[in-house]
């Protein structure tokens, strides 16, 4: 397949690619962007909230130079919210000013040149399908409606669109496209199908020191070392929101801002906001006292 | 090894994870040959990627793929990290139903009785426990007639309306047609959408009598409202069971449906499960702003307090909880039992599941506000 897209020599090559812009991915996850690039199949992502799914996709655009392009989805997500819409009061300014200048247009003439692509208004997935290199990330696809998921596979698979007005836009490059998921509802499995599945796991405690410390170069290696071994501890709680690797940089940022160069009980009990969101978990992590400078990983 | 070689093996390896629970089907299948192809050279690893990106399509398929791999290929799985929350491949295969519904012993196909107006007035009311078989099948006839469905809220989207306030955009295209002149001005009304449903079925050994009629109710409610309605069982676990009533025929679905519950009349631990749910589904937004119909007699075995908590925290996501209590339709019924104790004060009604009219009240609950 052509494609304008710089393609990585192997799934390892495209790992270092992503670890120079700061995102450590593990080879499950260097072999599925390396499959979407080479076999231009949409790359679907499942885990929980905040392992990465989404910096996933602008890290890859950054690593490969290509457009990133992101497409929100939520409920009751429409085709023209998603794809492409006329720009009407444009249209109408320029029906205005052609009677305003007095020109006697022909009407067929006027009428094309008003379905001129200049008055089309390209929304995420027509952008995506006109730009080249460029990857297209679908987010969050469990909230938009199933219709809509439905529409997205056709767009996907045939990477074209069709205005009735303008005819059939065929992407010379179809986007290389990352879809993410939080599994609030089970995606169709027609979509699945189309798509190389991943499920994202939390990192390894090595994995998620080395997360902190490339997101945050500047920060001292002794206080990244014991944010990430918090972290897995609050993670083997039962808590409602077992936090992520987005918190632990979160966490080792707000610390960090704060001048601390290693993770005291105080410190902790003031920056606990940044890592827990709920009530129950921050008086379960308190009462279970693994912040206690004695719980040294 | 020659190409063919090759592909015959990985065909064979896509065969072996089918067998094993894992969605491998033809198009899966040339996926995987595809990658493998452009991983090129494969080492085992590579080998192992390829098939887990393109075979598998949820979490629950990963360890049953890890253990097909493993057998297939020979050598020890790779490590699964801690956070797999299912077991091994499970393929039980639990009878369903208080009778036995797989036997085909039961006329339910070719009953053509027309019962009488009172009779089926009189059956309306029987505790379904206590039904025989003719009685049961008649009962369930009349089940997969309900039509539970929540009520329409108002949704974001809009659309065109002949009253209703002013649509800018749609004026504005109105306006192309007469060359600028606001001739009619275009109106807008938002559109209605039905809330999400969401159904909690006990299926512990002492509801046994009744999570056939239920289970039944939730097929209904799932043929009427396919995308959104969700159904999980309780017991000893929890179990996503939506995709199996999908089945046109109850009988189909609820024998899909009972090869799925791997903990059909275990134990109960209500606490346990619903935390499982609201930590899996429901607070990642399948319980909110939804109606909850929790199903159950509140025997719980586990720690009623944990229950209760859990309850706190679902009523703060739904909309409204219904708990179903078929115990409840019996005189002189107190909801005594610990779980039901702790449950109480969380609920926006409490009803009873019974019997056929119980049920028709009970979607009456459901389609109120």
């Amino acid at each position: 397949m052509g494609s304008a897209f710089p393609v990585p020599q192997s799934p390892a090559a495209l790992a270092a690619a992503l670890a120079r812009t700061g995102y450590l991915a593990d080879d499950g996850l260097a072999t599925a962007g390396y499959l979407a690039i080479r076999l231009g199949r949409p790359v679907f992502l499942e885990g929980d909230a905040g392992v990465g799914k989404t910096s996933f996709a602008t890290a890859l655009a950054e690593a490969t130079g290509a457009t990133p392009i992101r497409l929100q989805c939520y409920e009751g997500l429409s085709a023209a919210q998603a794809l492409y819409d006329w720009d009407f009061p444009r249209q109408l300014l320029h029906l205005q000013a052609v009677r305003a200048a007095g020109l006697d247009a022909d009407p067929a003439t006027l009428e094309a040149e008003l379905y001129d692509r200049r008055f089309l208004l390209a929304r995420p997935l027509l952008a995506a399908l006109t730009t080249s290199p460029c990857v297209l990330l679908v987010d969050e696809i469990d909230r938009a409606d199933d219709e809509f998921e439905a529409y997205l596979l056709e767009v996907l698979a045939d990477a074209a669109v069709t205005v009735p007005e303008l005819g059939r836009i065929v992407a010379e490059y179809p986007p290389v496209t990352v879809l993410t998921s939080n599994r609030t509802r089970e995606v169709h499995d027609a979509l699945k199908r189309r798509c190389l599945y991943h499920w994202l796991d939390h990192p390894g405690l090595d994995r998620e020191i080395a997360i902190v410390r490339s997101r945050l170069p500047g920060i001292s290696a002794r206080l990244a070392e014991q944010v990430a071994a918090a972290t897995a501890r609050m993670r083997a709680l039962e808590l409602l929101k077992p936090p992520g690797v987005a918190e632990a940089i979160d966490w080792a940022a707000a610390l960090d801002t704060l001048g601390a160069t290693e993770l005291t009980a105080e410190l902790a009990a003031a920056t606990l906001g940044a890592v827990l969101k709920y009530r129950e978990d921050t008086e379960r992590v308190r009462a279970a006292a693994i912040l206690d400078p004695g719980a040294e990983p | 090894m020659s190409r063919a070689d090759g592909t015959a093996v990985l065909v064979g390896f896509a065969r072996a994870a089918r067998a094993a629970g894992v969605p491998a089907e033809a198009q899966r299948t040339q996926a995987m040959l595809a990658a493998v192809d452009a991983l090129g050279p494969t080492d085992p690893a590579a080998l192992y990627w390829a098939g887990r990106l393109t075979l598998c399509a949820e979490p629950d398929d990963l360890p049953r793929y890890d253990a097909a791999f493993a057998t297939y290929f020979g050598g020890t799985p790779r490590p699964r990290p801690a956070r797999t929350r299912t077991g091994p491949p499970r393929r039980p295969s639990v009878g369903f139903g208080g009778d036995d519904a797989g036997t085909g012993a039961e006329p339910t196909a070719t009953l053509t009785v027309r019962a009488s107006a009172s009779a089926t007035e009189t059956l309306r009311h029987r505790d379904v426990s206590t039904l025989t078989d003719t009685e049961r099948a008649e009962v369930r006839r009349l089940i997969a007639l309900l039509a539970p469905a929540t009520a329409p809220r108002p949704s974001r989207r809009y659309r065109p309306a002949s009253r209703g306030e002013l649509d800018p955009a749609g004026t504005v295209r109105e306006m192309l047609r007469t060359g600028g002149e606001p001739l009619r001005l275009a109106r807008r009304a938002r559109r209605v959408r039905s809330r999400r449903l969401v159904l909690l079925i006990d299926v512990s050994g002492s509801m046994a009598p009744y999570a056939d009629a239920l289970l039944r109710f939730a097929h209904a409610a799932v043929r009427r409202r396919p995308t959104r309605t969700e159904v999980f069982t309780l017991g000893t676990r929890l179990t996503r069971v939506t995709t199996a009533l999908r089945a046109r025929d109850p009988d189909v679905a609820l024998t899909h449906a009972g090869r799925a519950i791997p903990d059909w009349r275990g134990g109960t631990r209500l606490g346990e499960t619903l935390r499982a749910f609201l930590d899996r589904w429901g607070q990642r937004g399948t319980a909110r702003q939804a109606v909850v119909v929790l199903a159950s007699d509140g025997w719980e075995r586990g720690d009623p307090a944990l229950l209760g908590e859990q309850l706190a925290r679902l009523s703060r996501l739904a909309y409204r909880v219904v708990w179903v209590n078929p115990h409840a339709g019996r005189v002189g019924y107190q909801p005594l039992t610990g779980g039901m104790v702790a449950a109480l004060p969380h609920l926006d009604a409490f009803v009873a599941g019974h019997s056929l009219a119980a049920l028709t009240e009970l979607v009456g609950v459901i389609g109120n506000g």
